[in-house]
């Protein structure tokens, strides 16, 4: 098991969003996560990536336990991710940041001395071409189509060489050829380099053609998981009693 | 050497021959600039580069000058070893004031840092039997191998120059390209496994340290030092230099400082209205050229390429 999450709590004010969640990952596994708005997801992942700070729970990562660990620090562990809104470094051009986190990776980042435009270009490159976006290098990042902007954010993810990617909502606001273009691309790259992937996504359709395994989260708890066709009949089960799960 | 370094060589020139021109106005104007100049780029290493926004900077330049003068007055130390220790008090101070600025973010930081700056103000103001309080104190002289004014112009063009050459490299390598990845995202930065806060504090230090070396020229350039060098409208006005010279830009702080220090001399000189002159121009530039003089000029230069 590579991630595993043991009774997780966070509340704000006194409104409880996760409410003792546990679940495991396995290495390699494709595992998606799915809920109504407020869910709970989003809070989730930040608890997971170190964004947030635990009320209660664990959270051990390849056998270390990354509970009140720095985001910083979780990321140096193996774990990328990428955010429901694009976030970039908007005025670096496409190449400076991957290049970016590529240094960050190779902890380059106390480095006085050595020009920064020759370091690790093939590096950059590289991962420029698994994303995509080797012609659009010299663009500045905070111009490109939303579209872009989220291929770039994969791309700043991997260039850390995660073992393991949350991506949270890795579609939102695109149309359905980029959405389509990009489930293809990550379920691509992860095939390629053996990634581990846990990901949020409102989309049933890209849910249910990439996951192997799906948690669905209601109101801060997992209410069921399972194999894609077990929790879709299972969810038709709950819809007809409760109304308004997914 | 890149493009921007041959742009440099006609300034480099230029300012090498102006003590020829006999001029004592233009020297004591060109020591200014420059000293001015270097204490802005160093604020502009956390405004420009990481995006803090420091209201308090005149605090490391006031422990400069009066760290190299007090020793060198009291302590009868040698101009050199002084001038090395006032870098190395401002870089400790920038170390306990950034430490806990940085635990702030945006307008919370840049009050703090004006609230540091002020305690370090009063501290100077009252501490009467060191400092000389309210007065200052007169009379430091420049070592005697530095006499004369044309001879303390080049010894702080070289300091300078060397100092500006420093902060480049270091702004051209990979610890300036994580400081603009802060400016430009800090939470994100945090996710590609750099620890923010830990680079936020080194940029702190390297400015406090480069700015209490200003601080130190100033000093001496002056022969004096009093409390105001401390006081808040010095932070204010140095980050109206670095802004009005343009943020973005590496020499744009210190374009910034030659126009502002240029014309507050002239126009001084003529009028009262100082403080409404310099008011209005900076509201129209902050409204039409808000990448300041030097993003405007880089801009105009970008347009030019493409038009051909």
């Amino acid at each position: 098991m590579i991630l595993s999450v043991e009774y997780v709590k966070k509340s704000f004010d006194g409104f409880v969003a996760v409410n003792g969640v546990s679940f495991g990952i396995e290495k390699e596994e494709l595992c998606a996560i799915i809920g109504p708005n407020g869910a709970g997801k989003s809070t989730l992942f930040n608890l997971i990536t170190g964004h947030l700070p635990l009320d209660e729970g664990e959270v051990v990562f390849d056998g270390i336990d990354i509970s009140h660990m720095h985001a910083y620090k979780i990321c140096r562990l193996g774990m990328g991710r990428s955010f429901q809104r694009s976030n970039i470094f908007p005025r670096l051009t496409v190449f400076e940041n991957i290049q970016a986190a590529v240094l960050a990776y190779r902890r380059q980042g106390f480095n006085f001395l050595t020009p920064v435009g020759s370091l690790f270009r093939e590096e950059t490159e590289e991962i420029l071409e698994k994303v995509g976006l080797q012609e659009l290098s010299r663009e500045m990042s905070g111009s490109l189509s939303y579209g872009f902007q989220k291929q770039l954010e994969l791309g700043i993810a991997l260039a850390s060489e995660p073992k393991m990617l949350l991506l949270d909502e890795p579609t939102s606001g695109m149309s359905a050829r980029e959405t389509n273009a990009t489930i293809e691309l990550i379920g691509r790259i992860a095939r390629e380099k053996g990634l581990t992937l846990l990901f949020t996504e409102h989309d049933m359709a890209v849910v249910f053609s990439i996951s192997e395994r799906i948690l669905v989260l209601h109101q801060g708890q997992i209410i069921c998981e399972g194999k894609p066709e077990e929790v879709r009949s299972n969810l038709d089960v709950q819809r007809a009693y409760l109304g308004e799960v997914p | 050497m890149s493009k921007q370094d041959w742009f440099l060589i006609p300034f480099i020139l230029i300012v090498l021959l102006i003590p020829l021109s006999g001029s004592r106005f233009y020297v004591f104007l060109a020591t200014d600039i420059m000293i001015v100049g270097l204490f802005a780029v160093s604020l502009n290493l956390l405004l420009g580069y990481t995006g803090l926004v420091s209201f308090g900077h005149a605090a490391f330049f006031g422990i400069g000058a009066y760290t190299c003068a007090l020793l060198m007055k009291k302590a009868s130390v040698v101009f050199g070893l002084a001038f090395a220790a006032a870098g190395v008090f401002g870089a400790v101070a920038a170390m306990i004031i950034g430490f806990f600025c940085i635990r702030l973010t945006k307008i919370y930081f840049a009050m703090l840092t004006l609230a540091f700056s002020q305690i370090v103000w009063a501290i100077v103001f009252k501490w009467n039997s060191l400092t000389g309080g309210d007065t200052g104190f007169i009379g430091i002289d420049f070592p005697q191998y530095l006499d004369t004014p044309v001879r303390f112009y080049y010894f702080t063009f070289l300091i300078v120059a060397l100092c500006l050459y420093i902060i480049r490299k270091m702004v051209n390598a990979p610890f300036g390209r994580m400081l603009t990845t802060i400016r430009e995202n800090p939470e994100r930065t945090e996710f590609i496994g750099i620890n923010v806060k830990l680079f936020q504090l080194v940029a702190f230090m390297i400015s406090g340290f480069f700015s209490a070396l200003a601080g130190a020229l100033f000093g001496i350039f002056n022969h004096s030092i009093f409390p105001d060098l401390l006081f808040w409208p010095a932070s204010a006005e140095v980050l109206i230099m670095t802004i009005l010279g343009g943020m973005y830009s590496f020499y744009g702080p210190v374009v910034g400082a030659a126009v502002l220090l240029y014309l507050r001399l002239q126009v001084g000189s003529q009028t009262q209205y100082w403080p409404l002159i310099l008011g209005t121009f900076l509201a129209v530039l902050l409204f039409f050229f808000p990448g300041g003089i030097m993003g405007f000029l880089q801009s105009q230069l970008a347009r030019i390429r493409g038009a051909r």
